[in-house]
């Protein structure tokens, strides 16, 4: 059974490298009507995930994946229960998908306006909504004895829920705009870090308030882990204000690091505040699922460490080349030539 | 029927994003292939029309692409949001290839073609090449880890059944991965994916043809096409044969279905036919063109082999499952899938692929070197409109393996109607039905018009060297 454990970890780590990976990107979409003054700016912010957004993406079919191969149980008690917030967040999600790849294809002015709106709403829905599930997720949900969600998409809609959802929502937006201000020159540059200081002290204030609030109810649920809950959600907060005060500074990448950071233990808190249930019940305690009654056979879970721990690393090395490959700032004049050339 | 029944709402919804999903994969797995071609000519050889070929068909290539992976986590989302209880019960086999996919073929491929995208002046040129096999070998081993997990489907191995009865548990994954269906679907498949690949670059390239156009390039593009449609469909029909002696082993229902073979026959009976007249299940046929012995050597590779029929097949099941047989008799049902769609749907899989093969042996005979007469303006608009026949013959392909395997979910096992998602309700299936199709609809018109316009304005003159600035081996060319 003790792989099961190790798995609860593994669909962690996927899912950290999903917030903080399409986290940005949906940051950078949602950056558009605050830092796209006119089509040039759209485009070098676009440009700056160009290469990335669709391997961002991937993580979370990855972890989708293992969430299902690793746990049946909670995967299938999540994707029913929660259905109308997750179709809410695939249709976002295939909008703006498609929405960078039709954007350029006409030089109407509609037609581009259009598709940047998609891409805002496609960005916004999904960073607000991610969080409200996993805050429903950690808080507990009516669930039946046959595991089955007993609720519906106004039982998600509690103010913790909420409130987790405004957090990775101000969140994914601040490590956005730090990324534009990394990637970017000029004008644009300029806006992003300015836009970042004043989003960042809002984040900062709403997420405190969502970090406290997980720490009070793990600490009255008693979690196991209840001294690394508290030392991740201080650490998150650290580097939050971190990245604050490294953007002050003019540090565009530290910021950026910072806010990454910030992402990966928000999102470890509440994976240790979840321990060791994985989705649990508010109907009846012990409906709850746990590691243990929702996991694979040791087999299964056997074959699939195997792969994780040798794909896992190839797979970070080789994204982290594409990240390396595609490392300079789009610049303002480049894109203008790419636009004349185009025609 | 009721509107909101979610079992019914859920199998139109699956059936529905799998086919339009599968718009999208057949050109990412055969035009991936056919772009690699390309510019591995290109890097050999140096001869730039190689090159103008690559990003031509490498724009329509990555046009669709996007659409490909959106429409992915449709299919993977919706096994746990309308298929709850399958989920439940096969998780243990069932997702590990999918965690597979994810793991080793999706990131590998996602990630190598975003390098290609934009790497073309951030890399060296055969590094640059190397990303788009890279890519394509990512998407195929993705194809081979999802035919398997669906193989699983119609032929389950590698299990034992929990001992309370409430899931099914993986004990050798290496014969999920090796299931003979798996084995078979994928070289069909992928030949098949080659084909509509084929015809769309011939497609593309008679349409240049036809408006004398690029004569050269274009010449080279369609002959390229041409050869390669015919290859592919040898390797569709030799992959076919095998698949169907894997059916008949393994879900025989399937194979009597595809005929409305209602009483087992054996030799000259055992005819099949090409085409007939007679109510929708085929069940009082008028009229029928029929090949004797012929389904007979499909089915069993003998001549006077005997293959099982739909009625029989029926009895044998009911005596197997006898509880699963009152259940389906509760409402009007067996265990014999729908004839009508099985029926038709078989034959219109081998008509596309034939007719399109057909195509590509009179265009080559036509194209040929010491052609004395100029190619008929008939001629090319046969061949532009032939390019979606291989694509419409993959899905009618789908609609038959699918629906064939009906009424089980996985044969054998679970019923389709036990595998429904218990807790959701049917109104929420019924929306979300709803938004996909409008969704999808808008989409397909958009790409669809995104493609055809790529393919008209043909291939774009390539940059002049003298005039590329100092920096531009630092910044990509190709952006949004």
């Amino acid at each position: 059974m003790d792989l099961a454990y190790l798995w609860f970890f593994i669909v962690g780590v996927l899912f950290v490298g999903y917030f903080v990976l399409d986290g940005f990107d949906f940051g950078v979409g949602m950056s558009l009507p605050f830092l796209g003054k006119d089509d040039v700016s759209r485009r070098q912010i676009i440009n700056t995930i160009g290469p990335v957004w669709d391997l961002n993406e991937t993580w979370v079919i990855v972890a989708g994946a293992c969430l299902f191969a690793a746990f049946p149980e909670w995967y299938a008690t999540l994707f029913s229960g929660f259905y109308l917030a997750l179709l809410l967040i695939l249709l976002a999600l295939i909008a703006r998908g498609v929405s960078f790849e039709y954007r350029h294809q006409r030089d109407s002015l509609r037609w581009k306006k259009g598709f940047d709106t998609l891409i805002v709403v496609g960005s916004a829905l999904p960073a607000f909504l991610w969080g409200v599930a996993v805050a429903n997720i950690v808080h507990g949900v009516p669930i039946d004895a046959n595991h089955e969600f007993t609720g519906s998409l106004l039982t998600l809609l509690n103010p913790y829920g909420l409130l987790g959802g405004l957090t990775t929502l101000l969140l994914f937006f601040t490590h956005g705009v730090y990324f534009v201000a990394l990637k970017t020159d000029g004008q644009v540059r300029q806006d992003a870090r300015r836009l970042a200081t004043r989003s960042g002290i809002l984040t900062v204030v709403v997420a405190a308030a969502f970090l406290i609030w997980t720490v009070v109810n793990a600490a009255s649920g008693s979690a196991p882990a209840l001294a690394l809950v508290i030392a991740c959600a201080a650490l998150a907060a650290v580097l939050l204000i971190g990245s604050v005060v490294a953007n002050l500074a003019g540090r565009e990448g530290w910021a950026f690091g910072f806010g990454a950071g910030t992402v990966v233990f928000a999102v470890l808190t509440l994976w240790l505040a979840l321990f060791p249930n994985v989705m649990p019940s508010t109907t009846d305690p012990a409906f709850s699922l746990t590691i243990e009654n929702a996991s694979s056979t040791d087999y299964t879970l056997t074959i699939m460490s195997w792969a994780a721990l040798i794909f896992l690393p190839l797979v970070l090395l080789y994204q982290g080349w594409t990240y390396w490959i595609f490392r300079k700032r789009v610049s303002r004049s480049r894109i203008e030539q790419a636009a004349a050339q185009a025609h | 029927m009721d509107l909101l029944d979610p079992l019914i709402l859920a199998r139109w919804q699956f059936g529905l994003t799998t086919l339009y999903h599968f718009l999208f994969v057949p050109l990412t797995l055969g035009m991936g292939l056919v772009v690699a071609i390309f510019q591995s000519a290109w890097v050999r050889t140096g001869n730039t029309t190689w090159l103008q070929l690559t990003r031509l068909f490498g724009k329509i290539f990555l046009i669709n692409f996007a659409m490909g992976v959106v429409t992915g986590i449709v299919q993977e989302f919706q096994f746990g949001m309308n298929w709850s209880a399958y989920s439940r019960f096969v998780g243990d086999i069932f997702g590990a290839p999918l965690a597979f996919e994810g793991l080793l073929a999706f990131f590998f491929e996602a990630t190598f073609i975003g390098l290609w995208i934009f790497g073309w002046d951030r890399l060296s040129k055969r590094v640059h090449l190397a990303t788009i096999w890279m890519a394509w070998i990512g998407a195929t081993l993705s194809a081979y880890f999802i035919l398997a997990a669906n193989a699983f489907m119609q032929n389950p191995v590698g299990y034992t059944m929990a001992e309370d009865g409430h899931r099914a548990e993986l004990t050798d994954f290496w014969a999920v991965l090796t299931n003979k269906v798996a084995l078979a679907t994928f070289p069909h498949t992928m030949f098949a994916s080659l084909m509509f690949a084929a015809a769309v670059v011939i497609a593309v390239a008679a349409w240049h043809l036809a408006r004398h156009q690029h004569l050269d390039m274009m010449r080279s593009a369609l002959r390229f096409g041409m050869w390669t449609m015919l290859i592919a469909f040898a390797g569709v029909a030799l992959a076919g044969d095998q698949l169907g002696l894997a059916m008949v082993e393994t879900q025989p229902m399937k194979m009597a279905a595809a005929e409305a073979l209602y009483n087992t026959a054996t030799g000259a009976n055992a005819s099949f036919s090409i085409f007939s007249l007679g109510t929708p299940d085929g069940s009082s046929e008028i009229w029928s063109l029929r090949v004797p012995y012929l389904l007979s050597f499909l089915s069993t590779h003998s001549l006077d082999g005997t293959v099982e029929g739909i009625n029989d097949l029926n009895a044998l099941y009911a005596q197997r499952w006898p509880e699963l047989a009152q259940q389906l008799a509760a409402r009007g049902d067996n265990f014999a899938p729908t004839i009508w769609v099985t029926y038709w749907s078989f034959r219109w899989m081998m008509g596309f692929g034939g007719l399109a093969a057909l195509v590509s042996v009179v265009g080559l005979w036509l194209t040929r070197k010491n052609a004395k007469r100029a190619v008929p303006q008939w001629a090319w608009r046969i061949a532009i409109w032939s390019a979606p026949l291989p694509l419409l013959g993959s899905l009618v392909g789908w609609v038959f393996t699918e629906m064939g395997r009906q009424p089980w979910i996985v044969f054998g096992l679970m019923l389709t109607e036990d595998g429904v998602s218990p807790s959701v309700p049917g109104w929420n299936v019924l929306i979300s039905l709803i938004a996909f199709t409008a969704i999808y609809a808008v989409l397909a018109v958009v790409e669809f018009g995104l493609i055809l316009k790529t393919a008209k304005k043909g291939p774009e003159p390539l940059p002049d060297p003298e005039t590329a600035s100092e920096d531009a081996a630092n910044v990509p060319t190709t952006v949004y």
